[in-house]
């Protein structure tokens, strides 16, 4: 007979794995991801290509020759994820090469500085959006609008939804909304804008495929999702110039923020306590630097603002300890 | 239907012998008494080679008011005071006895009628009390704490009520289900007894919904009496940890520790420990025997067996077809709070629910990776903690931490590690942690 095997407590495993919950992710990315090659043609499947296959290299590239794991950690998923959600936040008319730049810096130097998967302070797609937002002000901000599928560079651009509300904003001119599309357009996608962002249907099945896979619990894209639609709502009512909640809802990454960016495991706080204060103060930051900010968008500074809080979160935010209620 | 407010997981259930009539197994050659098989001091043996002993004589007495007795559970003569390794896989002192026919103490009484309480009007909660003490009857669920301890809470608190603990939370397991099926009646006037013991009027049995058959019968039977309300509990992992019991039941949580369960007037005893109140309080028989359950997905046959303490683990899984070739672990107890045990020689003692045989291919965990954050594990965990930050503060040894964060409030359920997409050791960690700071606590005391 062979030896017994000695081991402690639990001898029993739930199955699930790191790999799986990533792929999961990417399943639920799907249906967004189809849409926007509909709406944006040759040019969204090339940038989500090549953008995947570049973070794909430089984790396995920085993992093997910089780092040197032992595991090798190219296989879990994680890097196609954040190539799809770097794609997702870019034109499709980008120059190719900013691609591989923004790969680069989400993978080379958020994700692998710090130490690879687990161990990244912020979102490696959104910090390599906020890196190209900065780097690239001029690409990163001019649109085609959608169904326009075979032209790339020359393709039409337009005012997005958020250009149109800041304008309002600016000349406090609530007239100037009338240009904004009509509210079953944004529901489909039929608005410019980055290829993940627009068609909203498409974002909301991911989500309800994760919630029912459990990869993500519902706290932080509710609690965002609500605080958007109060705080917008409040700000709509006081003055029409402010656009109406549902518009602020529908229009740029807030969807795809919300769902995708700010539920990234590594980056968000550990207890629900946590990630409802999280989710408040994403969904607060965002409108305001939609209203009063430089940029027209305030999803990804908002998210990346509280990936540098969510250490402090997790310290001051502790689960309800067992027993805690009942002191007698 | 109800169940506890924090945490939990519910691991594949894997009841494969939940059909099988208890069998009664054969008499060892030789039975193994370990000294130390219940929390508390170890028993001091009063018997010395060459002794003749039968069955259900005290071989060992109780080593302080936290101890227990232990009794022979064969007839036959001492063949040495020696060691044995047990379920911990260590070489523990031992009493080993070779068995020779089957002669019992005439004091007991074998017959198969049931007493009830209504037949001993005299017995005063004292007089049960004394007898389970004397009786050597311990938690059978695992815990072994000595079940007496339990009915005489420190003063200034006062029992409410007693919980029977019938959930068998851990999968493959069924000894307390068949018990259930098979003696309920004895289970009701075990109930009632510590009831009375402990001074309430109110009793629960707690059983999990997978157990339909058990809840309808012990329902009847409990409506001959009065006080004791069957609860059925949804089907969750810990559900059978006391804490998590008495808040599924009564809705009340225990504080942390080092406050009892009786701080919220509960008094949890395991429903096979019930039984054996009925057996010593009833029948006077000390606890010498249990229902063991020898499962396994590779084994040909899975039984419930009535089994004498002392018979080799060996000997059980020999009667179920013999271990398969390709075992990797034997498990003895459930596969989530189990003792993996180093060989199968290991005799059954008074805690030992289930002998568990897993697969090569299930034995081994996978490789851990890096904790990705994902909260799982502070979302399963039914006490309220962060398993994630409990196991790097081990792993940089901030025992000072661990401490702030209640790590002594574990209690070991294996939720988080069980949970862990990145297959961390997270309870291994944890262990380590909660036993350090515990002992750091211990000598803070003390000065
Ligand atoms: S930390 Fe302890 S109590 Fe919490 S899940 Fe892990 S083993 Fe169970
Ligand atoms: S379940 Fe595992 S990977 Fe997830 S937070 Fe806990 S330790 Fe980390």
């Amino acid at each position: 007979m062979n030896k017994l095997t000695v081991s402690l407590s639990p001898h029993v495993h739930s199955g699930d794995s790191v790999s799986k919950n990533m792929y999961g992710v990417i399943i639920a990315l799907v249906p967004a991801m189809l849409c926007s090659f509909w709406f944006f043609g040759i040019g969204a499947i090339t940038v989500t290509a090549l953008s995947v296959a570049s973070c794909v290299f430089f984790e396995w590239f920085i993992g093997k020759y910089m780092l040197r794991n032992p595991q090798p950690t190219v296989t879990d998923g994680s890097a196609i994820l954040t190539g799809i959600l770097l794609a997702f936040n870019l034109p499709s008319n980008i120059p190719l090469w900013m691609v591989v730049a923004g790969s680069l810096f989400a993978i080379g130097v958020v994700k692998m500085t710090f130490g690879g998967l687990g161990c990244n302070l912020f979102n490696p797609a959104l910090a390599g959006r906020a890196f190209m937002l900065i780097s690239f002000p001029v690409q990163m901000t001019t649109w085609p609008t959608s169904g326009q599928p075979f032209l790339t560079l020359d393709a039409a651009t337009g005012a997005t939804p958020l250009s149109v509300m800041k304008a309002a904003v600016k000349a406090g001119d609530p007239s100037l909304l009338n240009d904004m599309p009509s509210l079953p357009d944004m529901l489909l996608g039929m608005t410019g804008g980055c290829l993940g962002e627009v068609c909203a249907v498409a974002l909301i099945i991911g989500l309800i495929y994760m919630l029912a896979k459990r990869i993500i619990t519902w706290h932080i894209p509710v609690s965002i999702i609500v605080t958007v639609l109060v705080f917008s709502g409040a700000l709509h009512l006081a003055n029409g110039m402010y656009a109406d909640p549902m518009s602020q809802l529908l229009s740029g990454g807030l969807l795809l923020g919300a769902i995708f960016m700010a539920t990234d495991y590594v980056t968000s706080p550990m207890t629900k306590k946590g990630q409802i204060i999280y989710g408040v103060c994403i969904g607060v930051l965002t409108i305001v630097i939609r209203t009063w900010g430089a940029y027209p968008e305030g999803m990804s500074f908002a998210i990346l603002i509280m990936n540098a809080f969510t250490p402090l979160i997790n310290n001051y935010c502790k689960p309800k300890r067992f027993g805690e209620e009942v002191k007698k | 239907m109800k169940t506890f407010r924090i945490g939990g997981v519910h691991p594949a259930e894997n009841k494969l012998s939940a059909d099988q009539p208890i069998k009664v197994a054969e008499l060892p050659r030789v039975a193994v008494f370990p000294l130390s098989q219940h929390i508390g001091a170890p028993a001091k043996p009063i018997v010395k080679k060459g002794d003749k002993v039968k069955v259900g004589q005290m071989i060992a007495e109780a080593g302080g008011f936290v101890s227990a007795n232990i009794f022979s559970s064969v007839s036959g003569t001492v063949l040495k005071l020696d060691t044995c390794i047990d379920a911990s896989g260590y070489d523990k002192p031992a009493i080993h006895i070779t068995v020779e026919g089957d002669e019992w103490m005439p004091e007991i009484d074998r017959s198969k009628d049931i007493v009830r309480l209504e037949a001993r009007p005299d017995l005063t909660g004292r007089d049960i009390v004394e007898k389970i003490k004397g009786a050597g009857i311990v938690g059978l669920g695992g815990a072994t704490f000595p079940c007496h301890v339990k009915l005489c809470p420190p003063p200034g608190s006062k029992p409410e009520c007693v919980i029977i603990n019938a959930v068998e939370c851990e999968p493959y397991l069924t000894a307390d289900h068949r018990l259930m099926l098979e003696h309920a009646d004895e289970i009701i006037v075990g109930t009632l007894l510590l009831m009375k013991a402990a001074g309430v009027s109110q009793g629960y049995i707690a059983i999990e919904s997978n157990k339909p058959d058990a809840i309808q019968l012990m329902q009847l039977k409990a409506m001959t009496v009065y006080g004791i309300e069957v609860v059925p509990l949804k089907v969750r992992y810990p559900q059978g940890g006391e804490k998590q019991l008495i808040d599924a039941v009564i809705g009340r949580q225990v504080p942390a520790p080092p406050a009892l369960p009786v701080s919220v007037g509960a008094i949890i005893q395991n429903v096979g420990t019930a039984f054996a109140v009925y057996e010593a309080v009833m029948k006077n028989k000390p606890l010498f025997e249990r229902v063991v359950t020898v499962t396994g997905k590779s084994l040909g046959n899975c039984q419930n067996f009535l089994v004498r303490l002392g018979t080799p683990m060996s000997q059980l899984i020999d009667a179920c077809g013999g271990l398969p070739e390709d075992t990797g672990k034997v498990i003895g107890g459930g596969p989530m709070m189990g003792k993996a045990l180093p060989t199968t020689e290991v005799p059954v003692c008074k805690g030992s629910s289930g002998v568990l045989i897993m697969r090569d291919e299930e034995s081994h965990r996978k490789p851990a990776s890096t904790c990705i954050r994902c909260a799982k594990c502070v979302s399963a965990c039914p006490m309220g903690l962060e398993p994630y930050l409990l196991s790097a503060c081990a792993e940089t040894q901030n025992w000072e931490k661990m401490e702030k964060e209640m790590v002594t409030s574990c209690i070991e359920c294996g939720c988080c590690q069980f949970t862990c997409p990145a297959n961390r050791p997270l309870l291994d960690l944890v262990r380590l942690g909660k036993s350090t700071v515990m002992g750091i606590i211990k000598s803070r005391n003390t000065k």
